[in-house]
C-alpha cells in the first residue's frame, strides 16, 4: 500500500467519524472492522472529540442479555415487592447515545435482530405484550467487528442498517489529525435540513450502487445521507461531487459484490418507465451534468473498495460478506428454549430460560413456616418466595451437524469422481430440509485447498458452488486435509457437530507448500491427516481410486478415519455412508 | 408516531403489491411468502398496506380485538361478558405485528402471567403474539431462519383462525386470525417444502435492476425521510384511491363468480405441475377471485387465473435438482400447455 493510500484512508476515517457525530440515529451506526488496538481506539476518541456536549458512547458486551437490553420483569423486586417492577433496558436508556458493541462478529442472530428492529423502529418493544407505545429511542451503533480471513462477520441484517463500514486493517498510525470540533458537528447538524443533494449526485450514486453489484436498496439512501452530512459539514448548502465521493467511498465500496469494468461507460439510456405517477417537481435532470459527476463518483467507490474483498471479487470467489452472508445460524440460535425437555434446576429465569412455576412453589413450599416467623413477614403475600427457590426449565437440543466434504479435484481423481462428489452433496443437501443439517465443501487441486461452499443448507448456494468446481492438476493432499481440519475446529467452537468426509485416492503429489513431488507431499499428507484427527470430527475416508491401496489406507488410520473403498461409488452409498457416520 | 411511507409511493415491486392487496380483499388466502434479497422494502410495504386499511372496530377492553360484528366468533371471555347487552366499541388501527426471530414460544402463543401467578396468587393468561396480530398481519423477517416448529405452529393457527393453548395449567382459546407475511432471503436457508406449501402466495422481490427506478426508489424514500409529512400528504390521494378499491372489491368479493370451465382450467394446471394436495389449487381460485374483485369483474376469467398463477402455485413445485430453469420459467411452460399460449 503506498504512503497515499494510507493518508487517503486515515482521512476517510476521520471524516466517518465527524459523519457519524452529525446524525447517529439517520445513519444507523457504523460497521467498523479492524482488530483492537491504537488506531481503532484513536478512532474512537476521535468519535467522542467530534460529538456535542452531551452526546454519549456507551459500550455495550456483545453478550449483553435480551433481558438486560430490551428491558424485562425484575423478579427478585417484584418478589420482595408483591408487585410488578420492570427492570429498564439498556437500549432505552441509551436513547442519543452512541452504543459501541464490542465484538459485533460474536453476536448471536436473535441479539442482532433485536438491534435491527430498534434501529428500524426507533422503538425499544414493550417489555410485556399490550404494554402501550414506548418513547422514540435514538441510538448509533458502532459495532466493532474483529473478525479475520474466515471468520464470519456480524450478522447481515444488522451490518446492512449501518450506513458506514469502515476498514481499519493493514492501516497503522500512532495519531489521527483532528478532525471536525465538536461545534462543526453542531453547525452542520443545523445545516442539515437546508442542504441539498442534486439529483444528479442522487442519481449518480444509484448508479454506483447499481454497478457495484450492491442488492440492498438501503445502500444508495445511506450513501445520499452521507453526501448531505459531508456538504453540511463542509459549510456548503449544496452537496458537490467531492461529497458524494467520499459517500461512496465510506458507504458503497465496503459493500461492493463485483467490480465495475474499467471503462464502465454509463448504461444506455434506458427509456423512462412509465413515470406518470411522478409529481412534476421531481423532473429528469441534464443529462449533461450527470456526465459531469459520473466518473468521479465511480472512481472513488471503485478506487475504495477494500483490498482483500478486491481480491476475493477479482478471483470470482464469492465476497467475504455475501459468502458468510448466513452469519451465526448455528447452534446458538438453539436455544435452551428448545427440544426435549431436560428436567429443572435451580436458576433464575431470563430471556433464554422460562421460570417453572410448579417447581418454584415446590421448593418454596417446605419453608413457609419458618419464613413466616420472621418477624414483620406475616403480613406478606400468600407465598414468600425467595431467590433460591427459582427453577427453570431446561431442554436439551442436538446440535447441528455439519457435513464437510473434502473433494480431490486433481487430474487423477476428477474424471470419474467430481460428479460423484457433486451428486452425493447434492443428496446429503436435500436431507437437510428434514435434518437441519449443513454441508460444506473444500476442494483441492492444483497447489491449494479452496473452501468452495460455506457451511450451508441452501440447495440454491450449494448449486452455485458446485457448478463452478472444476477438476485437474496436482494433488495437494495435505492442504485439503488442513483446510478441513480448520473448517471443523471453527464449527466445533461454534457448538456445532463437524463430520468429514475425505474422497481421495491418497496419492498426494503437492507439498503444503505448493511444491510437486511425492515424498514431500505424502510427509505432509500424514502430518495433515493427524491435525484433523486432533481436531476432532468423525471422518469418513472415502478411497475413490479403481484399485485401492494400502497407502490410502494407512492415511485413513492416521485420521482415524473409517475407510471405505469405493471403486464403483454412487452418489447414493456415499449419501448413505455419510449419513450413517453421524449416528443417524 | 413515525409517519408511515405510503403504500402507493412504493416504486416497483409489483408483484408483492399485488399478492398484498389480494389478501387483503381475502385474508382467506392464507399469508404471503416474500422471499428476496435484504432492503427491498418487504417490510416496508406490509407495514404500508396496513397504514392503509381503514382502522377496525372492536370490542372495548377485548384483548384480542373481537369484532363486535360477529358475535358468533368472541373470545371466551367477550362471549361470557356480552351474551346479554351490546359491547362498547372503539376504533383501532389494523394491527402489523413484528415476529422477532428470537421469539419463544411463550411469547409468541401466550402464557401463564408470571407476574400476576406471583404477586396475587392468580391463574392467569398473559396473550402472546398471536393474539395481538388478530384480525391483522403477523410479519416474520427472516422466516426461513425461524425455528421450524414456531413456523408449524404460526402456520396451524393462522389456517384454522384460532390458538390452543395447553400448557402451564391453562387452557385456553381465542381467535387469532391474521394475515401471516413472511420474508427472507432463500441463500440463507430455505424453508421446508411441506411448510412453503402452507403459505397461500409468494412472491420473489428482487431490487429493481434498471438504473430509473431504483433512482427513482432512492429519490422517493429520500425525500420521504427528510420531510414524512409533506410526502404523505403529497400521497394522500393515491393512498384514498387504493382504499376505496380495496373496500369496493371486499363488498363485491362474495358475488364474484368462479365458473366451472375455470375451476377444471385451475385444476388441470396444478395436475400438470404436479403440486400436492388441494390447497394450491385452493389459492389459485382464491387469489383469482380477489384479482377479478379488485378490477370490479363480476366473474373469473383465465386472464385472473393467469396473473396470479406465478404467485399461488411458484413455491409449490417440487424441486428438480436436474431442472435449472426457476419456478417462473416452469409455471409459465405449463400455463402455455394447459390452456395454450
Amino acid at each position: 500500500m503506498s504512503p497515499e493510500d494510507t493518508a487517503g484512508r486515515l482521512r476517510d476515517a476521520i471524516a466517518a467519524a465527524a459523519i457519524l457525530a452529525v446524525d447517529p440515529s439517520g445513519l444507523g451506526g457504523i460497521c467498523l472492522r479492524g482488530p483492537a488496538g491504537v488506531l481503532r481506539d484513536l478512532w474512537l476518541e476521535s468519535l467522542r472529540c467530534a460529538l456535542p456536549p452531551g452526546g454519549r458512547v456507551r459500550r455495550v458486551p456483545a453478550h449483553a442479555s435480551e433481558g438486560r437490553l430490551l428491558g424485562e420483569l425484575d423478579l427478585e423486586a417484584t418478589l420482595a415487592a408483591g408487585r410488578p417492577v420492570i427492570a429498564s433496558g439498556l437500549l432505552a436508556a441509551a436513547d442519543g447515545a452512541l452504543l459501541v458493541l464490542a465484538g459485533a462478529e460474536r453476536l448471536d442472530r436473535r441479539t442482532a435482530a433485536h438491534y435491527g428492529r430498534v434501529l428500524d423502529e426507533r422503538r425499544v418493544p414493550p417489555v410485556r405484550g399490550e404494554a402501550g407505545p414506548t418513547d422514540e429511542v435514538h441510538l448509533g451503533l458502532v459495532a466493532l467487528d474483529e473478525s479475520e480471513g474466515d471468520d464470519d462477520p456480524p450478522a447481515a441484517g444488522l451490518r446492512d442498517r449501518l450506513a458506514l463500514h469502515l476498514d481499519l486493517e493493514g492501516l497503522r498510525a500512532t495519531r489521527l489529525d483532528p478532525g471536525p470540533s465538536a461545534d462543526a458537528v453542531i453547525a452542520a447538524r443545523t445545516r442539515l435540513d437546508r442542504t441539498s443533494v442534486p439529483d444528479a449526485l442522487l442519481e449518480e450514486l444509484t448508479r454506483a450502487a447499481l454497478l457495484l453489484g450492491i442488492d440492498s436498496a438501503r445502500a444508495p439512501l445511506q450513501a445520499v445521507r452521507v453526501t448531505r452530512i459531508a456538504a453540511a459539514l463542509n459549510g456548503r448548502a449544496e452537496a458537490i461531487a467531492e461529497d458524494a465521493a467520499l459517500a461512496a467511498r465510506l458507504v458503497l465500496a465496503p459493500r461492493a459484490t463485483r467490480v465495475p469494468a474499467e471503462d464502465a461507460a454509463p448504461p444506455p439510456a434506458e427509456p423512462p418507465p412509465d413515470r406518470t405517477d411522478v409529481p412534476p417537481e421531481e423532473a429528469e435532470p441534464g443529462a449533461d451534468s450527470l456526465d459531469a459527476n459520473a466518473d468521479l463518483v465511480l472512481e472513488a467507490a471503485r478506487a475504495a473498495i477494500p483490498r482483500a474483498l478486491l481480491d476475493a471479487l477479482t478471483a470470482g470467489g464469492a465476497p467475504r460478506a455475501a459468502r458468510a452472508a448466513a452469519g451465526r445460524s448455528g447452534a446458538e440460535v438453539r436455544g435452551a428454549l428448545r427440544g426435549r425437555p431436560a428436567g429443572v434446576r435451580a436458576g433464575a429465569p431470563d430471556g433464554r430460560r422460562r421460570l417453572s412455576l410448579l417447581d418454584t412453589l415446590r421448593a418454596a413450599a417446605p419453608w413457609q413456616r419458618l419464613r413466616r416467623a420472621i418477624p414483620g413477614r406475616a403480613a406478606a403475600p400468600r407465598i414468600l418466595v425467595r431467590r433460591d427457590d427459582l427453577r427453570v426449565r431446561t431442554y436439551q437440543s442436538r446440535t447441528e451437524t455439519t457435513t464437510i466434504f473434502v473433494v480431490d479435484a486433481s487430474g487423477s481423481a476428477a474424471m470419474h469422481r467430481l460428479a460423484e462428489a457433486k451428486g452425493a452433496v447434492e443428496l446429503v443437501l436435500a436431507d437437510c430440509y428434514v435434518r437441519r443439517d449443513r454441508v460444506a465443501l473444500v476442494a483441492f487441486r492444483r497447489t491449494t485447498a479452496e473452501l468452495l461452499l460455506a457451511p450451508t443448507r441452501s440447495l440454491v448456494r450449494a448449486k452455485k458452488s458446485l457448478a463452478q468446481l472444476a477438476g485437474g492438476g496436482g494433488t495437494p493432499l495435505a492442504a485439503g486435509l488442513d483446510a478441513a481440519a480448520r473448517l471443523a475446529a471453527q464449527i466445533l467452537r461454534r457448538g456445532g457437530t463437524p463430520t468429514v468426509v475425505v474422497l481421495s485416492d491418497g496419492r498426494a503429489n503437492v507439498a503444503l507448500d505448493g511444491s510437486p513431488g511425492r515424498g514431500r507431499a505424502e510427509d505432509d499428507a500424514r502430518a495433515a491427516a493427524q491435525r484433523l484427527r486432533l481436531a476432532g470430527a468423525a471422518v469418513l475416508f472415502v478411497d475413490t481410486s479403481p484399485r485401492p491401496a494400502a497407502a490410502a489406507r494407512e492415511l485413513a488410520d492416521t485420521m482415524r478415519a473409517r475407510y471405505l473403498p469405493l471403486p464403483h461409488a454412487d452418489a447414493r452409498v456415499l449419501s448413505r455412508a455419510a449419513t450413517s457416520l453421524n449416528g443417524r | 408516531m413515525r409517519a408511515q411511507y405510503p403504500f402507493s409511493a412504493i416504486v416497483g415491486q409489483d408483484a408483492l403489491r399485488s399478492a398484498l392487496l389480494a389478501t387483503a380483499v381475502d385474508p382467506a388466502i392464507g399469508g404471503v411468502l416474500a422471499f428476496g434479497e435484504r432492503g427491498t422494502g418487504k417490510s416496508t410495504a406490509v407495514r404500508a398496506l396496513a397504514a392503509l386499511l381503514p382502522p377496525m372496530t372492536v370490542v372495548d377492553g377485548c384483548r384480542y380485538h373481537c369484532d363486535p360484528a360477529e358475535a358468533g366468533a368472541y373470545c371466551d371471555e367477550c362471549a361470557a361478558a356480552y351474551a346479554r347487552r351490546k359491547p362498547r366499541t372503539r376504533s383501532v388501527p389494523v394491527p402489523v405485528v413484528d415476529l422477532p426471530l428470537g421469539a419463544t414460544e411463550d411469547r409468541v402463543v401466550g402464557a401463564l402471567d408470571l407476574e400476576r401467578a406471583l404477586t396475587q396468587g392468580v391463574k392467569a393468561f398473559e396473550p402472546g403474539l398471536l393474539a395481538r396480530a388478530h384480525r391483522g398481519y403477523l410479519y416474520v423477517d427472516e422466516v426461513n431462519l425461524l425455528e421450524d416448529h414456531l413456523v408449524d405452529l404460526l402456520i396451524d393457527v393462522a389456517a384454522s383462525g384460532e390458538n390452543l393453548v395447553e400448557r402451564e395449567g391453562l387452557s385456553i382459546r381465542h381467535p387469532a386470525r391474521f394475515v401471516l407475511i413472511g420474508s427472507g432471503n432463500p441463500e440463507e436457508g430455505e424453508l421446508r417444502p411441506q411448510l412453503l406449501d402452507r403459505f397461500g402466495l409468494s412472491v420473489e422481490v428482487r431490487t429493481p435492476r434498471d438504473l430509473a427506478t431504483r433512482v427513482e426508489v432512492v429519490r422517493r424514500r429520500d425525500a420521504f425521510d427528510r420531510d414524512p409529512a409533506t410526502f404523505v400528504r403529497r400521497w394522500q390521494e393515491e393512498e384514498a384511491k387504493i382504499r376505496r378499491q380495496i373496500l369496493a372489491a371486499r363488498r363485491r368479493l362474495p358475488g364474484v363468480r368462479v365458473p366451472e370451465p375455470m375451476l377444471e382450467r385451475a385444476a388441470a394446471l396444478c395436475l400438470s405441475l404436479g403440486t400436492d394436495g388441494l390447497r394450491g389449487e385452493l389459492a389459485l381460485v382464491r387469489a383469482a377471485r380477489a384479482a377479478a374483485s379488485l378490477v370490479g369483474a363480476k366473474s373469473v376469467t383465465e386472464a385472473h387465473l393467469r396473473e396470479v398463477a406465478a404467485a399461488a402455485l411458484g413455491h409449490r413445485l417440487r424441486r428438480d435438482p436436474l431442472d435449472e430453469s426457476g419456478s417462473l420459467v416452469r409455471i409459465e411452460r405449463a400455463v402455455a400447455e394447459a390452456w395454450g399460449p
